[in-house]
């Protein structure tokens, strides 16, 4: 399983813009067109490389949102220092093109195989593999019980919004909100921690699979939290993203 | 040269270009890349070990402290595009360790609390290239970022620096370690942008 589609060399393809939706004022999804594009695994990412006139060029990863066999699609959060993230959030028109590489990843992935429960937990842009995971799931009408845990800081910031409103049968989604909550909200509303943990996790008896993204400091709290709970460290895969603008 | 990207036109960091790998941007941050949790290990149960030689060595916690340490200045590259200059590393050449084994081995596994490893040939970790490192910038190693202790091998992309190394493994033949067997290159030079499989 484990990157299998990677044995030969990843060569840059030329990808066209095919479509894009604005997630959240800062976060927005592009559909791309790539020619010997070969298909993805949920959960794995792509290297974006952007070339200026005169030669200059920047790369950068980026999680893919679309499950499997749907037209590829990342999702990319702009950032205030960033170099590529605000060309790809606040530039790019359909038609426009640029140069990716991937798949990349082989272990921070999800096939649909398996009985084991799937606990996703998220924290801001890092929801997009495990959306990823979320729409395969739907595609192959998997019955999995699966929870996708979603920590944002405002209603606003919250990416994919509508389509976690009405989730597929057997998807569970819990948001939290840990600045600033709407009027009348009744889901969570704080930085996730070990009761709250308590609360959405399957118990650890259930053996889940657990896949968690988000910054190191939101990886490392969830993490912690669950093999407080008894998950083996080993069931518990994270993605980390620190500076990537 | 790649195809242009329309107005594109990049925030040009003035990094130079003999230190900044092919690929490669300039941060101030240290930022992580772990598959799985932060493993804890208490110092008086962690030990580092040298297996597949003679015969095998291992030193507790308090005698790795009493080994000769150096303090070496090193620039990182992590193959997720960022790299770090001027980082501060504390800590005993693999030399060292080495010195204390009878082996003809060509190749090392180095292994891991959470049960990760990564795979070198033995010439990356010898001659003043690798080192065992317990304190960054001054302070001990936080554990997000592999303390208490991570091999140090600054030249190669730095998922081959180990966090929470626990031991080497002396080996005769290169084998893929955990990244290595998902996609990553075998050795990982930045300068020859050896990401990924084929690279």
């Amino acid at each position: 399983m484990a990157g299998a589609a990677l044995l030969g060399r990843l060569t840059w393809l030329v990808a066209e813009a095919v479509g894009a939706v604005q997630e959240t004022p800062r976060v927005r999804t592009l559909v791309l067109e790539a020619d010997g594009w070969a298909g993805h695994q949920a959960g794995q990412h792509v290297d974006v490389r952007l070339t200026a006139e005169d030669g200059y060029q920047a790369e950068r990863s980026y999680s893919i949102a679309s499950a499997p066999g749907e037209p590829l699609a990342i999702t990319v959060e702009q950032l205030e220092d960033g170099e590529v993230s605000p060309y790809l959030v606040g530039e790019v028109v359909d038609g426009d093109r640029f140069e990716i590489r991937g798949p990349i990843g082989g272990y921070f992935v999800w096939d649909g195989s398996g009985d084991a429960p799937v606990l996703l937990v998220a924290g801001g842009s890092g929801v997009v593999p495990l959306m990823s995971m979320i729409r395969h799931r739907a595609a192959i009408g998997s019955s999995t019980p699966t929870r996708l845990l979603y920590s944002s800081r405002s209603y606003e910031d919250v990416i994919y919004r509508s389509e976690l409103e009405d989730p597929a049968d057997g998807l569970e989604v819990f948001h939290t909100l840990t600045r600033s909550q709407p009027p009348g909200w009744t889901g969570y509303a704080r930085r996730i921690d070990a009761e709250l943990l308590g609360e959405v996790a399957w118990p650890a008896a259930d053996e889940p699979r657990v896949f968690i993204c988000g910054s190191t400091r939101f990886v490392d709290a969830a993490a912690d939290g669950l093999v407080a709970m008894g998950y083996p460290a080993l069931s518990i895969r994270t993605e980390r993203f620190g500076a990537t603008g | 040269m790649g195809i242009i990207s329309r107005g594109f036109r990049g925030r040009r960091q003035e990094g130079p270009p003999d230190r900044v790998p092919p690929g490669q941007y300039l941060t101030d941050d240290f930022p992580v890349l772990s598959a799985g949790p932060t493993p804890h290990t208490p110092l008086e149960d962690w030990t580092f070990s040298i297996t597949g030689g003679s015969e095998p060595v291992s030193w507790t916690w308090d005698e790795l402290q009493q080994l000769p340490r150096e303090t070496v200045t090193k620039d990182i590259h992590c193959v997720t595009k960022w790299s770090k200059l001027d980082t501060i590393w504390e800590g005993v050449s693999v030399d060292t360790l080495l010195d204390a084994v009878q082996h003809d081995a060509g190749f090392v596994m180095a292994f891991c609390d959470g049960g990760y490893t990564t795979n070198l040939p033995l010439e990356d970790v010898t001659d003043g290239k690798a080192w065992v490192a317990y304190t960054y910038d001054g302070e001990p190693l936080d554990p997000e970022h592999g303390g208490p202790a991570r091999l140090l091998v600054p030249h190669l992309y730095f998922w081959k620096s180990a966090k929470w190394v626990r031991g080497l493994e002396l080996r005769d033949e290169d084998e893929p370690g955990f990244w290595e067997s998902n996609g990553y290159h075998l050795r990982g030079d930045p300068w020859l942008e050896q990401r990924y499989w084929g690279d």
